[in-house]
């Protein structure tokens, strides 16, 4: 459905996109990880054919981005960061324009705004001026945008940027709920997104993909590297030393708490294992009262660093 | 086609579901209307003063009233227009970029000429509506003279105007489509329409240049019109000068996807 090759895109001297490929199956969810100023947006307004590569290829259902441009722009659905929407108009004559200008054959016109006013709950909201929406009911404008004119694919750039928690869950549900029908791809710098809504997961970072795989297998890969945060009440340097016994312990950090006798204990482990018991059982025998313990999730940085030193490491064995 | 005619459609809505097309055409009257009542009784005033002076000391020189107020209304117009077409133009392109929404317009199945036509002739028509009720004081001034002027000056001059009023809206809609700020594009257009509307005043050079200069000028062509002469140089001129600004607003708007944005 989506196939992308060696795309690269250069701003003088800066290089935006550098070299990448991937390609996207029929009815597929691909979620685009990264941090700001990764090459998430670039990549996108490639695609959507809103400016061309300076070199490398990108074709949709087939019609490469910059030679059938206009055959692309038909077949594609697109939500750019900040919704495009006009403040003076009502939803329903928006998407009546939007869908004009996509093309959509007069006889269809309607029953297409009204399907997409439907898909993302905006029927009962149909006459009311954009200006006057919400942040929330804007971006779900925008998506009922991209939707109007019934496309093939769907590129999403951060669609919940900006919603509150009820609103990311709709517009989550929302997204799972047309794929299958539509290939989408979706940008994001908030990683639960990606493993509720993608099939399948670009890392990106500086312009270059760090990782493809599924949610589930980036995921179990970066449990490695797990981290375990314990509140204790305990002298530092015993605790420290207590833990550091602990088999499948890598290194413990403890930090004193000020106005308490309680430690704040980081224990980074090694491979695979689940020693949350291990520790918690330690703790407890000798004899300190434990507070908390829970697993950090890894945060996008943490899959980041990993990444990157994972690629120093292959590039410059010597070095570590 | 079609979607050029979205582009225009919305481009209408924008002006007359909003309240800009309102505002803009009433000020536009009051304004024209005011003076037009202060020229046409200024010139009657003139004109019968005139006369008494031919009862005494002979022969009554003619003075065409019709005639004169209509040239000083034409004038007038094209003053006001000076004023109002860099805020009609302002926003054009300036909003759409930085709304976002040129990034949609631009994702669609639509030509950089099918915007900018859409866009143009939109404000085209605004202007026209804008213009139309002015002719209500002509014809009805025309219709109570004797003998009633031609009625092919009336049309002249309004073709003119339309003319005038077409160059300047494809000069302004062209700069703001180089930046996101309205101000800048409205401040920049009203100096390009100062420019050249006094280029005319180049005729102080001599020779080849001056008539070049002269030739260049907007407001240069637009006296024959008030004066009901069409001249087909002053068709090919206008003619020109819109298709050029077009033109360029297209390559402007292309050269959109090459900026950083």
């Amino acid at each position: 459905m989506i196939e992308v090759e060696n795309l690269t895109k250069t701003y003088g001297e800066a290089t935006a996109v550098d070299h990448i490929s991937f390609a996207v199956n029929k009815g597929e969810i691909l979620g685009f990880l990264g941090p700001n100023g990764a090459g998430k947006t670039t990549t996108m307004r490639i695609l959507t054919g809103f400016m061309p590569a300076t070199s490398g290829t990108a074709r949709i259902v087939g019609f490469d981005v910059a030679t059938d441009s206009m055959d692309v722009r038909r077949h594609i659905g697109y939500l750019p960061e900040t919704p495009p929407v006009y403040p003076d108009m009502t939803i329903e004559s928006y998407l009546d324009f939007v869908a004009r200008i996509k093309n959509v054959p007069a006889a269809n016109r309607a029953a297409n705004v009204t399907d997409a006013m439907r898909k993302t709950n905006l029927e009962d909201r149909r006459t009311e001026l954009i200006k006057r929406l919400s942040r929330g009911y804007k971006q779900r404008v925008g998506i009922a945008q991209a939707l109007v004119h019934d496309p093939d694919v769907i590129i999403l750039d951060e669609p919940t940027v900006g919603l509150d928690p009820k609103q990311i869950i709709e517009v989550r549900n929302l997204i799972k709920g047309l794929a299958g029908n539509h290939t989408i791809i979706l940008s994001t710098h908030i990683l639960p997104e990606v493993s509720m809504t993608c099939d399948r997961v670009v890392i990106i970072n500086k312009g270059k993909i760090a990782a493809v795989d599924t949610p589930q297998n980036l995921t179990s890969q970066l449990k490695s590297g797990q981290k375990i945060r314990l509140e204790v009440q305990a002298p530092p340097d015993a605790v420290k030393g207590a833990l550091a016994q602990v088999p499948g312990v890598s290194r413990v950090q403890v930090e004193q708490l000020p106005s308490s006798a309680h430690s704040i204990v980081t224990v980074e482990t090694a491979q695979g294992a689940d020693i949350r018991s291990d520790i918690a059982a330690k703790i407890i025998a000798s004899g300190w009262p434990l507070y908390e313990l829970r697993g950090v999730s890894l945060s996008l940085e943490d899959i980041f660093l990993e990444l990157t030193t994972d690629d120093a490491s292959h590039a410059q064995p010597s070095v570590n | 086609m079609q979607s050029f005619y979205a582009v225009y459609r919305k481009e209408m809505g924008h002006y007359f579901v909003s309240p800009i097309a309102y505002i803009f055409i009433g000020l536009f009257l009051f304004l024209s209307a005011y003076f037009f009542n202060y020229f046409l009784s200024a010139m009657i005033q003139q004109a019968s003063m005139m006369a008494m002076q031919g009862m005494r000391f002979g022969a009554p020189p003619e003075v065409d009233v019709p005639g004169q107020v209509m040239r000083a209304f034409f004038g007038l117009l094209s003053t006001l227009i000076l004023f109002f077409t860099p805020i009609l133009t302002m926003g054009v392109y300036a909003e759409e970029r930085k709304r976002g929404t040129m990034e949609l317009l631009m994702t669609s199945p639509v030509t950089e000429t099918q915007i900018v036509l859409g866009k143009f002739l939109a404000s085209l028509t605004l202007f026209a509506v804008m213009l139309l009720p002015t002719a209500s004081y002509l014809i009805f001034m025309c219709l109570r003279s004797d003998p009633m002027p031609p009625w092919r000056m009336l049309l002249a001059g309004y073709a003119g105007v339309l003319l005038l009023g077409g160059s300047l809206l494809a000069l302004g809609t062209f700069i703001s489509s180089l930046t996101e700020n309205q101000l800048i594009a409205a401040v920049l257009t009203f100096a390009a329409f100062l420019f050249v509307w006094v280029l005319d005043l180049g005729s102080n050079a001599s020779g080849s240049v001056g008539a070049v200069v002269q030739y260049l000028s907007v407001i240069r062509h637009y006296d024959d019109f008030t004066r009901g002469i069409i001249d087909t140089s002053a068709l090919i001129y206008y003619f020109s000068f819109i298709a050029l600004f077009i033109f360029l607003t297209v390559r402007s708007i292309d050269s959109m996807r090459w900026r950083r944005a």
